[in-house]
């Protein structure tokens, strides 16, 4: 998975060090009772749902100090994919 | 400016002032939670850990920030308990399971962290449990980037709005500040082009003598930001004046928690008496914090101050600017 928010690596940290500000994109794998447990890199960890609409087994989330803060839009993650490719092929430099 | 700590981070870790022209300057502003968190209120989480009968939970970030005499460490170290936890629900857990004890969380942070603080209380009171308690000393972004664009000596151009603080407030709710001040804003995530997008988002705004909102974050940021998070704070917490490092006092740009959930407070259900509050000698993070000085103009620096023996909060947190001007400086 491209990292779209910050390092996938960083859910070890998460665990290890237990920072404040730390967000981490992981996959929703099951859901029971308004908890999620979600998935990196096989890290897996609960997350409280309390903060979202609505969530689905497969959904990308962020999550933040145990609590799934917000959906990755699959869409708009896309389109800005598309753009980072596009600067990178244009300066010359690899593409992803 | 760019007023949150992982955008700091961000900046340093990938060299991005090193690829822009000398006219683009970036300066880091009080966006680390860490940092800003008054000497006074250290001093209240140490008074807690001595506490007897008393669990202290904390996120890592705090346990190493020095207080007027200690740190959260050294008290740990010489038989507190002092927990660090992952979650504020880990520190439900712990009230839980220690009946007996008091379990005082630090509620420190923004907009981000303070509805899963909200949350951990909720989850308290579904669980019937009347030994956990917050130490609150949440704070909210707004107010301060108003007092800072106000500041003739600073004169921001352009702010990179922090990223999951919008995540929950949404880009929206930079529009006031940016009609009040005609000050551009926009939210971009952490990765190095999304920094430079933001960057070159912020420049062709300046460079136009425009100003709105802009976000380059959509795939996480929504306009109206996330309204369950919203309401959670709305519920919990209401706005009050809070003391920053290095701003001093700004109305309305803290939460304490509503009348109804006073019963969690711990300063109010667990009064006790505080060390008077002593100011590090030389310590320039006031300065720093405003983006009046950078870490090199800072006497201690690298000196006195080192990511070892810190003195000041902004060489203590992993994204306080002088922490990272320590680690990435040089490169």
């Amino acid at each position: 998975m491209v990292c779209l928010a910050q390092g996938a690596g960083d859910a070890e940290d998460a665990r290890e060090d237990k920072l404040m500000c730390l967000a981490v994109p992981m996959k929703i794998a099951e859901i029971a009772a308004g908890t999620a447990i979600c998935e990196v890199d096989g890290v897996r960890r609960e997350a409280s749902l309390m903060m979202l609409e609505e969530a689905a087994v497969g959904d990308y989330v962020l999550i933040h100090a145990g609590f799934a803060l917000e959906k990755i839009d699959p869409f708009e993650a896309q389109k800005t994919l598309d753009l980072f490719r596009e600067v990178l092929n244009a300066g010359g430099g690899p593409a992803f | 400016m760019e007023v949150c700590g992982t955008h700091t981070m961000s900046i340093y870790q990938h060299g991005i002032r090193q690829l822009l022209p000398k006219a683009v300057r970036l300066i880091s502003g009080p966006g680390c939670p860490v940092c800003v968190t008054p000497i006074s209120y250290v001093d209240q989480a140490l008074a807690y850990a001595r506490r007897p009968e008393t669990i202290v939970a904390t996120f890592g970030d705090m346990v190493r920030v020095p207080g007027s005499t200690s740190n959260l460490q050294r008290e740990k170290a010489t038989g507190a308990d002092v927990r660090i936890v992952y979650s504020p629900l880990d520190a439900v857990s712990i009230a839980a399971k220690n009946p007996d004890k008091a379990v005082v969380f630090l509620g420190v942070g923004f907009e981000t962290t303070a509805p899963t603080v909200a949350g951990s209380l909720l989850t308290a009171q579904q669980r019937g449990l009347q030994n956990y308690f917050i130490l609150c000393a949440h704070k909210t972004m707004l107010a301060p980037m108003a007092a800072l664009t106000s500041d003739p000596e600073l004169q921001v151009d352009g702010y990179i709005c922090p990223a999951h603080v919008s995540a929950v407030i949404g880009s929206e709710a930079y529009r006031p500040l940016v009609e009040r001040y005609a000050v551009p804003c926009v939210v971009t995530g952490f990765e190095p082009l999304d920094m430079l997008r933001g960057i070159q988002m912020l420049v062709q705004q300046v460079m136009a003598g425009e100003a709105w909102v802009e976000c380059e974050y959509r795939r996480i940021v929504k306009p109206a930001g996330n309204l369950k998070a919203q309401a959670l704070l709305a519920q919990v917490f209401e706005p009050c004046a809070a003391e920053w490092r290095g701003l001093g006092v700004i109305p309305a740009s803290g939460l304490r928690l509503r009348a109804a959930y006073q019963t969690f407070d711990a300063e109010l259900a667990l009064p006790l008496d505080v060390e008077p509050t002593k100011e590090h000698q030389g310590c320039c993070c006031g300065e720093i914090l405003k983006g009046k000085l950078l870490p090199g103009a800072c006497p201690l620096f690298r000196t006195l101050c080192t990511p070892e023996q810190p003195v000041g909060a902004c060489m203590v947190s992993s994204e306080g600017t002088c922490a990272a001007e320590y680690k990435y400086g040089n490169v």
